[in-house]
């Protein structure tokens, strides 16, 4: 037993006021939650980093050393006249992002609100609900940011990066991954009942986005029955927009638009909407 | 000050009447549909005290935490922390709380001296302020030698413990606890009574709710029985233990076929007498004289026992039903 030392409070240490803690948490409560977020990260940045700099290596080399030689050599100018890992390395940069947004809007939300209640702790305290949802979409877009530009790097050695607004595939890919991530963060926010919809999630939404939104191949060269998902897939408009960016592809420039405009809705539809779930959920 | 307003009338037992008002509750109400969680309870809880809400599970005794905590609007009925609402105001009452939610809702995945950081820098405590205190905390919940464990690795007492050294961070003149030992074995409840009971000597104002009587008459100066969200009763534990039961109580068991059927032949001995499935309750302000009558007629029960009335006692006088079923 400690008897002999002092309880709380009666030490020279002085916190703030709680006027001053509410000012504060008003004002920067996201970021406090965001470094809570990283902070966690922080405990398996191992595995973050090895993710990050295994997949696109091992992507690349498959793709690019081993299906591009047999792609180029047919000598076809399908791929814009570039050679065939300059026309992939944007979709694979933006299809890592999308699917690291898969998994850290799914499982940890759903942590946060029933396995390990995790948003319950912050939201006792002068945070308020927006700002926690805010605070994990931070800390998520700054892992994605950290990701794609270790993809980029890796691009850009395997000489897949010609452009000289390659490098704006960066900020690109994390778009395009919250552009996914946000709304499915919303639907994270709305299960109360784990019954295995995050893996129907990855197999059937994820899984399709990727292999059908012209990410190995021109979308139209896909029969119109099915080139519908592209269009209103977000790794679709990333990688167009990423093609643009990487090689130079050339496209009508409202299409250029459109693709941006597609990508920032969603991620602005998708926070507007988890900010009210989490409210709604948090405030029951 | 306009909460003084509402202060009901005949709660001034127990605490000073110099004592501001730290929360002021009228007619607080929280529905869920069609379902009145908290139907319209009414009390205040002067700066210092130690006050509890008293219930079985499922009275309404969370919902009602967490309106106090600012984290639940309530559905209608007044409510006023430290002079604000908590439904406009929500950043800034939560800003004077300390707060010990009924399930542990730590981060298993930092270790322990974080999860003190980490929630002292909710209430945007700088960092200098932050790691003192951390050990400071740690020490009282007798943790320090845990500090770099992970979380996952601590008891259930443990994590109680560190739960409510959290709750302490921003140095709070409120402390809200949920069912703060709820799942502890009996070792682990008593270390915490005692820490509790710490913060109440510096003039912490505690608001605990509680399923069990000897908590409640362990740390409250002053409680409300909730039951079906309502408030049934209001007062010290001895004064409610007094209005509401003896002073004694005869407990017998006959066997459990025949405890319902022994009643008629008990009737008549000490004030009242409760029949529950397992055991037949005598209540008698001269327990043993009570017993002797019950030898006295013949009765042979297969155990006896004479005790003082507890907060148990009352809770069934009021609602006809245990606390903890």
């Amino acid at each position: 037993m400690t008897d002999a030392r002092p309880v709380p409070g009666t030490a020279a240490l002085r916190a703030h006021s709680p006027a001053v803690s509410a000012q504060r948490a008003r004002r920067w409560g996201a970021f406090y939650y965001a470094e809570q977020v990283l902070r966690v990260m922080k405990g398996y940045s191992w595995s973050i980093v090895m993710y990050s700099v295994g997949v696109p290596v091992a992507y690349l080399f498959a793709m690019g050393v081993g299906l591009a030689t047999l792609v180029d050599s047919q000598g076809g100018t399908a791929f814009g006249g570039v050679s065939y890992l300059a026309f992939i390395a944007p979709a694979l940069l933006v299809s890592a992002a999308v699917m690291t947004a898969a998994n850290e809007f799914t499982f940890p939300v759903m942590d946060g609100f029933k396995w390990r209640r995790t948003y319950y702790g912050p939201h006792a305290s002068p945070l308020t609900p927006g700002q926690i949802a805010a605070g994990h979409i931070m800390a998520v877009t700054l892992r994605l940011l950290l990701q794609s530009a270790i993809y980029f790097i890796a691009v850009a050695l395997f000489g897949a990066a010609p452009a000289g607004s390659a490098w704006a595939l960066i900020p690109l890919a994390t778009l395009a991954g919250l552009s996914f991530g946000l709304p499915l963060m919303a639907y994270s926010a709305a299960i109360t009942e784990d019954k295995g919809q995050f893996a129907l999630v990855m197999r059937f939404i994820v899984m399709p986005l990727f292999l059908f939104s012209g990410t190995f191949f021109p979308l139209d060269s896909l029969p119109l029955a099915v080139r519908w998902i592209g269009w209103i897939s977000p790794v679709w408009h990333g990688t167009e927009l990423g093609r643009v960016l990487g090689y130079g592809y050339q496209e009508p420039p409202l299409l250029t638009l459109l693709h941006l405009a597609v990508l920032a809705g969603l991620a602005v539809l998708g926070w507007v909407l988890a900010r009210r779930r989490f409210a709604l959920r948090m405030g029951q | 000050m306009h909460n003084e307003a509402i202060l009901p009338s005949g709660t001034r037992s127990g605490s000073p009447p110099s004592r501001p008002i730290v929360i002021a509750a009228e007619n607080l109400t929280k529905k869920y549909g069609d379902l009145a969680a908290v139907n319209g309870i009414s009390f205040s809880v002067p700066a210092g005290q130690s006050f509890g809400l008293l219930g079985p599970n499922g009275a309404g005794k969370s919902t009602a935490m967490k309106m106090i905590g600012g984290v639940t609007r309530r559905t209608s009925g007044r409510l006023d922390i430290m002079g604000l609402d908590p439904d406009t105001h929500g950043p800034e009452v939560r800003a004077h709380l300390g707060v010990v939610p009924q399930q542990d809702n730590l981060d298993e995945e930092l270790r322990v001296r974080d999860n003190l950081l980490v929630y002292g820098r909710y209430f945007g405590l700088p960092m200098s302020y932050l790691k003192p205190k951390a050990d400071e905390l740690l020490e009282f919940a007798q943790l320090t030698d845990k500090a770099k464990s992970k979380v996952d690795a601590l008891s259930g007492g443990m994590k109680r413990r560190l739960t409510i050294a959290r709750s302490l961070i921003n140095e709070p003149r409120i402390l809200l606890l949920d069912e703060p030992t709820t799942g502890l074995d009996p070792q682990a409840r008593h270390i915490l009574w005692d820490r509790l009971f710490r913060l109440k000597e510096q003039g912490v104002t505690l608001v605990l709710t509680t399923h069990y009587m000897d908590e409640a008459e362990q740390l409250c100066d002053r409680l409300i029985v909730v039951d079906k969200g309502r408030i049934m009763a209001e007062g010290s534990p001895a004064r409610l233990i007094r209005e509401h039961s003896t002073r004694e109580v005869v407990e017998l068991r006959f066997g459990s076929e025949r405890n319902t059927t022994i009643a008629a032949e008990l009737d008549g001995i000490g004030e009242r007498l409760e029949v529950l499935p397992d055991r037949v309750l005598i209540y008698a302000d001269d327990g043993e004289s009570a017993l002797e009558q019950v030898a006295s007629r013949g009765l042979r029960p297969l155990t006896s026992l004479v005790r003082r009335s507890s907060l148990e006692d009352v809770f069934l006088r009021l609602t006809g039903r245990s606390l903890v079923d």
